[in-house]
């Protein structure tokens, strides 16, 4: 297996991934995890080996340089045969629960049904920056497939020692090591019986090739998919203590609005606790409908501040630079070529603005959590897609240190990037200490909607100079806050200048699923589009013009044919249109057939048809699941949803007022899975998305000549009759 | 505070509590029946969907009390024993779930549908479950496990018919 993965493409960084680095990591002994875990064996890595598959910043936060060594348990083969995994990843809904499972499976041959994972506690898992940008897959499940094949080499030694024999001869399967020659098995259980063996992870091993897999690369339900369905599985809003009590948070009444006088007293005499503590005001009751009356029987005054508004958003972004960033700087800036004689030379020069507003998660879980103090020892669980950042945000705000402070994150209730940071395990911790007691804290619809943060809104200018046979000779490309997800062109093009700005954003923003990365390609795709209609040029042969990479053409070629592109027949009020691209590793083509009433202005995606390529598949069904979920939720940031504010208020933050995908908005939608043995798997959860809103956009622009260049595209529909 | 005596999955129950607490607190909190789920708060997004009388209702804009004697059945009281809901198997069949926070919500709702329409068409299923947000944007998956589950229904109500 070839470990560098796409060595052609540099990674954008990821500006607005939330993300704080714990303040130090304490060392835990092996004898200590036995004593935790009882005997059998131990997989461990031993750091400081920051070179190890993490996140792109994880020697950082794990500042492996000033510390001699730390001990990570990966997996623990019980003398049951029990197997457990330990992976400071979350389960949100991407369902890796499952895909690392098969990994393990895989390079371990054992039963899926007999491995369970343990993930994302920071007392347990190995330090882990966060579940986000699509890293799982491309290395989580490579490492847990590192650390399943070395526990089985480990086995077959053990099996080889007690039969005195070379372990060339004996093989594994289904939780055996098994001698053909000589017709004998022993389980894996029977092999760690009474041993405390620890095998560190060898920096190479042999890992089963993609096109030898048998568990992985094949579908497989969701594991504990029936505790699902059976609405027995317990999420973090469902999580309960004994003698808990309810929390509630008084808000302020605007975004950066100042306290000027509080009074406790009527909510104190309902028998509530609450807390004033700096710029925190909550309660703690023993029911929630307690603690919701005695935080509205708080008398609060504010100051208040005037502040933009999302009908001037757009003019505001562009007028207001970040203070003290430097643009030139690493990341923000790229230029080839010379992008001034790129353009006077080109034949057709075509200048475009095009928008994007700040949206929600909406995550159908909002944010919660449960606290739990012993002591001066703080327990939380909470759904997160960063526990150990969550951790270092309790560490910080109790003034704690590492090994007083638990984070567990039980499998949640999606999170979409927008689960990064931990407002409810500080609001419950702090109201559990008042209160003396187990205190849990679950956001309302309107606070999940108001104080959690936003994807970030963008203006991004373009100008495109092309060439009378259809090559691009220039290309300039400015985003304003959105993002540099993505910013960089995949078209081969001479002369180039691409730029992100740093802008002081009005709203709290942060992570969203493919992130900036659907903003850039939504204007890229666009403007290619309008390219093309400039030369009369069919939009795909435009894109095979000047599209080298051969996993994109091939994702291209894949969805157009399965579109049937070449046989479509466009008329007033339908039209077709499609958009492409790469990220986080993956590649995509979207394809989409809208239809226009021009009387209702009812705009209606009809098919959606996605060609998606991560490399070695993993999970086909899931993978499926995925790029489907990625359409449709997509489908809301391309039509329709927007968040509306003024004055630091959010107009529209409940969901009778801010319109999410439902059934009746589903298209028709087919996929294509390009299936690529030969390369390393990447993750699924946030590339597909990217296509789709260019590919309406286009479509639109078929079935109407209307040019739409702000998402959302229809909001309020499309009139033209 | 008010004694409400509340009927659900065939046990009667009684809980201490504000007489304006909605039925999902009630479940939820005071019953410990935590498979409906709060969404929204308002009705929109059908994650704390519940049969009523065999209907489907959003609990959290029913008032406990109101409902008070009435038959309620939970996502808790859909199986038999260890034996799963015929609509309950359909989506663990189909995958039809990522997060699976909706999946109780959808599941009732679902329920209701085939309780009042034995072979609802795609357009019916629409319909029907527009009120249920899935925010994965699995509904693709959900509808064919609802046809999924009208299938096996069908089948096994040929079955029965040819025993008999």
């Amino acid at each position: 297996m070839t470990k560098t993965i796409h060595p052609e493409i540099p990674l954008e960084p990821e500006r607005y991934e939330l993300t704080s680095a714990p303040a130090y990591v304490f060392d835990l002994d092996r004898r200590e995890f036995f004593k935790i875990l009882g005997g059998g064996l131990l997989v461990v890595s031993v750091l400081p080996a920051a070179s190890w598959t993490q996140e792109s910043g994880g020697a950082r936060g794990r500042r492996g340089d000033s510390l001699p060594q730390s001990i990570d348990a990966w997996l623990h083969i019980g003398e049951n045969g029990t197997t457990t995994v330990y992976t400071g990843k979350v389960e949100v809904g991407q369902n890796i629960r499952t895909s690392l499972t098969q990994a393990v499976s895989e390079e371990l041959r054992y039963p899926m049904e007999k491995i369970e994972l343990v993930m994302g506690d920071t007392q347990l898992t190995p330090f882990d920056m966060g579940t986000f940008g699509s890293r799982t897959t491309p290395t989580m499940n490579l490492q847990l497939r590192r650390v399943a094949s070395a526990a089985r080499d480990v086995l077959v030694d053990l099996a080889a020692a007690q039969w005195q024999t070379d372990r060339q001869k004996l093989t594994t399967k289904d939780g055996k090591v098994v001698d053909a020659e000589n017709k004998r098995s022993a389980e894996y259980a029977q092999l760690v019986k009474g041993q405390q063996l620890t095998q560190a992870l060898p920096a190479e091993d042999p890992l089963v090739p993609a096109t030898q897999w048998s568990r992985l690369g094949q579908s497989a339900p969701k594991v504990n998919g029936r505790d699902f369905v059976a609405g027995k599985h317990r999420f973090p809003s469902d999580q309960k203590l004994p003698e808990m009590w309810y929390g509630k948070v008084l808000r302020p009444p605007s975004f950066g609005a100042t306290l000027v006088s509080v009074d406790l007293k009527k909510a104190e005499e309902m028998g509530a606790i609450a807390v004033h503590d700096g710029n925190f005001i909550g309660v703690a009751a023993p029911t929630s409908g307690q603690a919701t009356a005695a935080v509205a029987a708080i008398h609060a005054e504010w100051k208040e501040e005037r502040q933009p508004s999302s009908t001037e958003l757009f003019e505001y972004l562009k007028k207001n630079p970040a203070v003290g960033r430097d643009v030139t700087g690493d990341g923000d800036r790229y230029e080839v070529g010379n992008i001034e004689q790129g353009l006077a030379s080109a034949a057709h020069k075509l200048q475009q603005s095009y928008t994007v507003s700040y949206i929600a998660h909406v995550p159908l879980e909002p944010r919660a959590a449960i606290a739990k103090w012993d002591g001066d020892k703080l327990t939380v669980w909470t759904g997160t897609q960063r526990p150990f950042g969550v951790r270092g945000e309790l560490m910080e705000a109790f003034r704690l240190s590492e090994d007083r402070v638990r984070v567990l994150m039980p499998d949640t209730g999606s999170g979409y990037g927008g689960k990064h940071t931990g407002e409810t395990a500080i609001e419950a911790a702090r109201l559990a200490r008042a209160a003396k007691r187990p205190v849990k804290v679950v956001w309302t619809r309107e606070e999940e909607f108001t104080w959690a943060y936003f994807r970030p809104a963008g203006v991004i200018d373009v100008v495109g100079g092309v060439h009378e046979d259809g090559t691009i000779g220039a290309w300039e490309f400015h985003n304003y806050n959105s993002g540099s997800a993505g910013i960089r062109t995949f078209y081969e093009i001479p002369n180039q200048r691409i730029v992100f700005h740093s802008v002081k954003s009005p709203l709290r923003q942060g992570s969203y699923r493919a992130l900036a990365a659907t903003a850039n390609h939504f204007a890229r795709e666009s403007h290619m589009d309008e390219l093309a209609h400039a030369l009369k040029m069919d939009p795909l042969e435009f894109r095979r013009k000047n599209l080298k990479n051969e996993r994109l053409r091939a994702v291209f070629e894949a969805a157009a044919e399965k579109f049937g592109w070449a046989k479509r027949q466009s008329s007033p009020g339908r039209g077709f249109g499609m958009g492409g691209g790469y990220e986080k590793l993956g590649n995509v083509a979207t394809f989409a057939e809208v239809s226009v009433d021009r009387k209702s202005g009812e705009v209606k995606v009809i098919r959606v048809v996605s060609a998606f390529e991560c490399g070695a598949i993993v999970n086909p069904d899931n993978l499926r699941n995925q790029i489907e979920g990625s359409n449709v939720q997509g489908l809301g940031g391309a039509l329709f949803e927007a968040i509306e504010f003024k004055d630091g208020k959010i107009l529209n933050g409940r969901l009778s007022q801010y319109r999410v995908p439902r059934f009746s908005d589903l298209p028709a939608m087919e996929t294509v899975l390009l299936d690529r043995k030969d390369l390393p798997s990447a993750g699924a959860g946030e590339c597909p998305m990217i296509g789709l809103a260019p590919a309406i956009a286009n479509a639109i622009f078929d079935a109407t000549g209307v040019r739409l260049r702000s998402l959302p595209l229809v909001p309020n529909g499309l009139k033209t009759g | 505070m008010a004694s409400i005596q509340l009927s659900v999955n065939g046990r009667g129950v009684s809980i201490d509590a504000d007489p304006q607490t909605s039925l999902l607190t009630a479940l939820r909190e005071y019953l410990d029946l935590t498979g409906t789920k709060y969404g929204c708060g308002e009705g929109q997004c059908g994650a704390c969907t519940v049969l009523i009388d065999g209907k489907a209702q959003r609990s959290c804009v029913t008032r406990a009390a109101a409902v008070a004697g009435k038959p309620i059945t939970t996502i808790e009281g859909l199986a038999r024993g260890d034996r799963l809901h015929p609509v309950q198997e359909a989506f663990l069949a189909e995958g039809a779930m990522q997060c699976a926070y909706c999946t109780s919500g959808m599941i009732m709702s679902a329920v209701a549908l085939l309780d009042r329409n034995r072979q609802p068409t795609r357009e019916q299923i629409v319909d029907f479950m527009d009120g249920n947000v899935c925010r994965c944007g699995t509904y693709s998956r959900i509808i064919a496990a609802i046809q999924r589950a009208a299938e096996a229904r069908g089948e096994s109500a040929t079955r029965q018919g040819a025993g008999r």
